[in-house]
C-alpha cells in the first residue's frame, strides 16, 4: 500500500562488514597470466564429455539453468506493508542486452496478481463514444496487430535515493525497470472502432482487480503510440505483468501501463483517481505538488561493475556496461565517468537508440586496480541531459518520491567490490 | 433505441456471415448493453459525476470504519505499521518529512469516495453499501477535522467540502522548470577540485541480506524438494503426537496454501513467522483464542479464550465462516470464506505448522 522511502537507522555492523568484505577481497595480477601447470578441465577426461545429457523433455518450458539461481526478483521487505500491495526489482545487474526476460521482469501490485483466464476477459469500451462496445479476448486476436518494444520504468524507481545514498546494488535502486517486446491492437484502432465523439478528451482505464488502478490518459496519448498488449517478447504475458491483456504507455510512468485491463472510459475530464492525486504526484520543496507528471525523463545507471557485480577479474581490459532509456525519445549518446563527473568519455552503444525502449552502452577500457566513482549519464534525442541529483535536489527539494533521473554513483575499490555513494 | 436494436441484429447477422455488423470499421466485438456499463462505470469525478444516491454521517461512519478499515489504518486514521495513514500532517507538507493523509494532501473529496467505494477494504472490495462508503468517507474527514461529528455526507452536499490541499497542486512544467537540463555535456573539468564521497550506502545497511537467492537456487535445482510441508510436518511429528499431523493430506495442505494467500496480507505462518496486522498462525490448531500474549485481540475473543474456547477444526471453521458472526466485533476485517473445501484445505495448511 504505503510504499515507503525512509530506510532504518544506520547501523555500525553494516559499516564493520563492509571493512572486512574489502580486505578479504581480491588482486590478481594485470594482464594474460601464462599457465604453469597443464588445466585438468582441459587434460583430464570430464563426465559431461563422456556420458549423456538430458533429453529433450527434461524441462517443457525450460528454467534458467540452476548456477544462475541468484538471477531472480528481489523485495525490499520494510518498503511495503505486506508483498501483496508492494513491489519487486528485477536483477538489472546480472543482465545483459536490452530485452528483460519476463520471469525476472519486475512486479508492482496494489491488490496483488489475479488470475484471470482468456475465456473471462472482458474490455469495455464505454462513455463519449458512437458505440459502447464489449470485446472478449478474441476480439482483441482479430484486429490488426502491433510489434514494438518499449521500457516500462515505474514512477518511484530510483525514490528511495532522493534523500541520499541508501541502497546497495543497482537491481535496487534501478530495478523497477524492464524492457519487452509487446504484440498487440494499437489503442487507436479500438478507440476508431467505438468512434470518440469530439467532446471526448480524456480516457480513463482500469484494470480488473480490485485495486483497478484507474488512471486518466489524455485523448491525443491514447490515439497516438498506446496499445493493448497480450504478448510480450513473443509469448502470453505473465500473469504477474497483466495476463491475459495490459494497457502500454510509451515513455510513460509504469502506473499508467494499467493491468488486466477492463475498461476505457471516454471522458471529458480527468478522473482523478486515487493513483494519480494521492500516489504519483510529486511534491516540491515549497510543499506544492506536480500532478500529470507522466513522461520518464532521460536516465542512465552502470549496471556492472556494480555493488551486486564486483570486479572479480584481475587488471587489464574491463568492460563497463549500463542500461540508458528516455520517455522523450531515443538515447543519442552515453558519457561516462570513473572520477565523480569531473571527466566524462563517450561510450558505446550496442545498436543505436530506439524511441522510448532501453539502450545498452559499453565502454571497453582498462582496469589497474585504481579506485573509480564510476557514473554514467544519458543525452536523448530531444536535447535533454540527464541530471545530477544536486540539480536535481535545487529544482524539486527532496520529497518528491518519484521520478529521480539523477545520475548514480558507484564506489569501486582498489579489490573490484563497489558501493553506492553520493559524491560532491 | 432503434439504432441499438439495429446494432443487436448486425451482429447476429456477423456472426453468421463474418463480416463487419456496424459501425466501427471492423465489425467486431458488441454493443455494451446499460447494465454492463452500470455495473463497471462506478468512477467519480472531481465535479461530482458518477456519485451515486446515498448518505450516510460521521459517528456510523466511525462504527464502520472501526470494523472494517480500524485493523490497518487504526482506529483513528492514523495507520498501523506501513499501512496508509489516512488523518493528520495538517501543514506538513514543506516539511523534510511530509505526512501525507487524505486530510492534508488529497485534492479531491471524490477520489476518497471513489477508492473506498471501488478498492476497499483491502481483501474484500466492493463489499460495501454507498450508504457506509459515504459513512466512512464523513469519518475520514471527521478524524481530518474538516467535519464535526454530526456532519452528514451525501451525494446532495459532496461539492461542498473544501479540501485543505486542494490548491496545492500544479500541472508538470518540467519542461519549463527543468528547462536548464537540456543543455550541453560537460566533458573536461566539470568539476573543481577532487570529488569527495559524502555518503554511502553501506553505512545505513537496508539492502536486503542475500537469502533469497539461495532459496531460489533450491527451487531451481532438479527435484529439490517437491513438499517442504509435509516434510516439516513429519519432522514434528514425534513431539506433537497428533494423529490428525501424520495424517496430513498433502494434496489439501497444496489447496490451502493457495486459500492461505487471501489471508497473507495480515498473517504469518511457517519459519520465524511473527505478528502483524493479525497475529502469527503457528500451532494456532489447540491454541486458547487470544491466546497470543501482546497481541491486541478484540474484547470478545480474549474473552471467549478466557472462557477456554480453544482453536479447533469445529471453531474455527465456524469463524472462517462468518468470523464477524462467530467473534462479534472482532479486528479481523476478513469477510470469510465461502466455499467449505476452502475452509477444510486453509485448515489442513494450519495444521500443518503445528509445532
Amino acid at each position: 500500500m504505503t510504499v515507503r522511502f525512509k530506510g532504518k537507522a544506520p547501523s555500525r555492523r553494516a559499516f564493520l562488514k563492509g571493512t572486512l568484505a574489502s580486505t578479504a577481497g581480491m588482486v590478481a595480477g594485470a594482464g594474460a597470466a601464462s599457465a604453469a601447470t597443464p588445466d585438468p578441465l582441459i587434460t583430464q577426461k570430464q563426465e559431461w564429455a563422456m556420458g549423456l545429457g538430458d533429453g529433450v523433455d527434461a524441462t517443457p518450458y525450460g528454467l534458467p539453468i540452476q548456477y544462475e539461481g541468484d538471477v531472480i526478483r528481489r523485495n525490499v521487505e520494510w518498503l511495503t506493508a505486506d508483498t501483496i500491495s508492494s513491489i519487486n526489482f528485477s536483477p538489472i545487474h546480472a543482465l545483459d542486452g536490452t530485452i528483460t526476460p519476463q520471469g525476472c521482469a519486475f512486479e508492482r501490485h496494489h491488490s496483488g496478481a489475479i488470475d484471470l483466464k482468456k475465456e473471462d476477459y472482458r474490455l469495455m469500451i464505454n462513455g463519449m463514444v458512437d458505440q459502447e462496445l464489449v470485446f472478449s479476448y478474441e476480439d482483441l486476436e482479430r484486429f490488426p496487430r502491433v510489434n514494438k518494444t518499449f521500457f516500462l520504468e515505474c514512477a518511484a524507481n530510483t525514490g528511495m535515493e532522493w534523500a541520499g545514498a541508501q541502497l546497495n546494488g543497482a537491481q535496487f535502486t534501478h530495478g523497477m525497470i524492464h524492457n519487452m517486446e509487446y504484440t498487440g491492437v494499437s489503442l487507436r484502432t479500438l478507440l476508431e472502432e467505438a468512434g470518440v465523439k469530439p467532446e471526448g478528451k480524456w480516457v480513463y482505464v482500469e484494470g480488473a482487480d480490485a485495486s483497478s488502478n484507474g488512471r486518466s490518459i489524455p485523448i491525443e496519448k491514447a490515439l497516438d503510440d498506446c496499445i493493448i498488449a497480450f504478448k510480450a517478447n513473443g509469448e502470453a504475458l505473465r500473469k504477474e505483468h497483466g495476463y491475459p491483456a495490459r494497457l502500454v504507455v510509451p515513455g510513460w510512468e509504469g502506473n499508467m501501463w494499467v493491468k488486466w485491463i477492463r475498461r476505457i472510459e471516454i471522458t471529458d475530464q480527468a478522473i482523478e483517481s486515487r493513483e494519480e492525486t494521492s500516489k504519483y504526484t510529486d511534491t516540491l520543496e515549497d510543499g506544492t505538488s506536480r500532478k500529470w507528471t507522466w513522461v520518464m525523463d532521460a536516465k542512465s545507471v552502470v549496471t556492472s561493475p556494480s555493488p551486486q557485480s564486483p570486479i572479480k577479474h584481475g587488471h587489464g581490459p574491463l568492460v563497463i556496461t549500463g542500461l540508458a532509456w528516455s520517455g522523450r525519445g531515443a538515447i543519442t549518446r552515453v558519457d561516462v565517468s570513473k572520477d565523480g563527473g569531473r571527466t566524462w568519455e563517450t561510450a558505446r552503444l550496442a545498436n543505436p537508440g530506439q524511441p522510448m525502449a532501453l539502450t545498452r552502452f559499453y565502454l571497453d577500457t582498462q582496469w589497474a586496480g585504481e579506485e573509480m566513482l564510476l557514473q554514467s549519464r544519458a543525452v536523448d534525442e530531444t536535447g535533454y541531459v540527464q541530471p545530477t541529483k544536486a540539480m536535481l535536489r535545487e529544482t524539486r527539494g527532496e520529497n518528491s518520491i518519484y521520478h529521480n533521473n539523477c545520475i548514480q554513483t558507484w564506489w569501486v575499490k582498489a579489490d573490484g567490490e563497489a558501493e553506492n555513494v553520493e559524491v560532491s | 433505441m432503434s439504432k441499438y436494436r439495429n446494432l443487436l441484429i448486425g451482429t447476429a447477422i456477423a456472426a453468421m456471415a463474418a463480416m463487419p455488423a456496424y459501425a466501427g470499421k471492423f465489425g467486431l466485438g458488441r454493443p455494451a448493453l446499460p447494465e454492463e456499463v452500470a455495473a463497471w462505470d462506478l468512477d467519480v469525478s472531481p465535479d461530482g459525476t458518477g456519485l451515486p444516491v446515498g448518505s450516510g454521517d460521521a459517528l456510523t461512519g466511525e462504527e464502520v470504519f472501526a470494523d472494517n478499515c480500524a485493523i490497518c489504518h487504526g482506529d483513528f486514521a492514523e495507520g498501523v505499521d506501513n499501512w496508509p495513514k489516512l488523518a493528520g500532517g495538517d501543514g506538513t507538507l514543506a516539511d523534510k518529512d511530509p505526512l501525507k493523509t487524505v486530510g492534508s494532501y488529497w485534492p479531491y473529496l471524490s477520489t476518497t469516495f471513489d477508492y473506498v467505494r471501488r478498492s476497499m477494504p483491502f481483501g474484500a472490495a466492493q463489499t460495501m453499501s454507498d450508504d457506509d462508503v459515504y459513512a466512512i468517507v464523513a469519518y475520514i474527514l471527521y478524524s481530518n477535522d474538516i467535519v464535526d461529528e454530526e456532519f452528514v455526507l451525501s451525494n446532495e452536499n459532496f461539492l461542498d467540502v473544501k479540501m485543505p490541499n486542494a490548491d496545492g497542486f500544479i500541472v508538470d512544467d518540467r519542461e519549463e522548470s527543468e528547462k536548464h537540463f537540456w543543455t550541453e555535456p560537460c566533458m573536461e573539468n566539470c568539476k573543481e577540485g577532487e570529488v569527495k564521497i559524502t555518503m554511502r550506502a553501506a553505512v545505513l545497511d537496508v539492502t536486503p541480506e542475500e537469502e533469497g537467492a539461495e532459496e531460489a537456487k533450491a527451487e531451481m535445482a532438479p527435484a529439490a524438494e517437491e513438499t517442504p510441508v509435509v516434510e516439516e510436518a513429519k519432522v514434528e511429528e514425534p513431539v506433537a503426537e497428533e494423529p490428525a499431523v501424520a495424517a496430513l493430506d498433502p494434496e489439501l495442505v497444496k489447496a490451502g496454501k493457495k486459500v492461505f494467500k487471501k489471508c497473507k496480507a495480515c498473517h504469518q505462518v511457517g519459519e520465524g513467522a511473527k505478528n502483524k496486522t493479525g497475529p502469527e498462525l503457528n500451532a494456532v490448531m489447540g491454541r486458547t483464542l487470544g491466546g497470543i500474549d501482546g497481541f491486541k485481540y478484540s474484547k470478545t475473543m480474549k474473552a471467549m479464550g478466557e472462557e477456554g474456547t480453544v482453536w479447533n477444526e469445529e471453531t474455527l471453521a465456524e469463524f472462517l465462516t462468518k468470523p464477524k458472526k462467530y467473534v462479534k466485533k472482532t479486528k479481523m476485517s476478513f469477510a470469510g470464506l465461502k466455499k467449505e473445501k476452502d475452509i477444510l484445505a486453509v485448515t489442513e495448511y494450519l495444521k500443518s505448522f503445528s509445532q
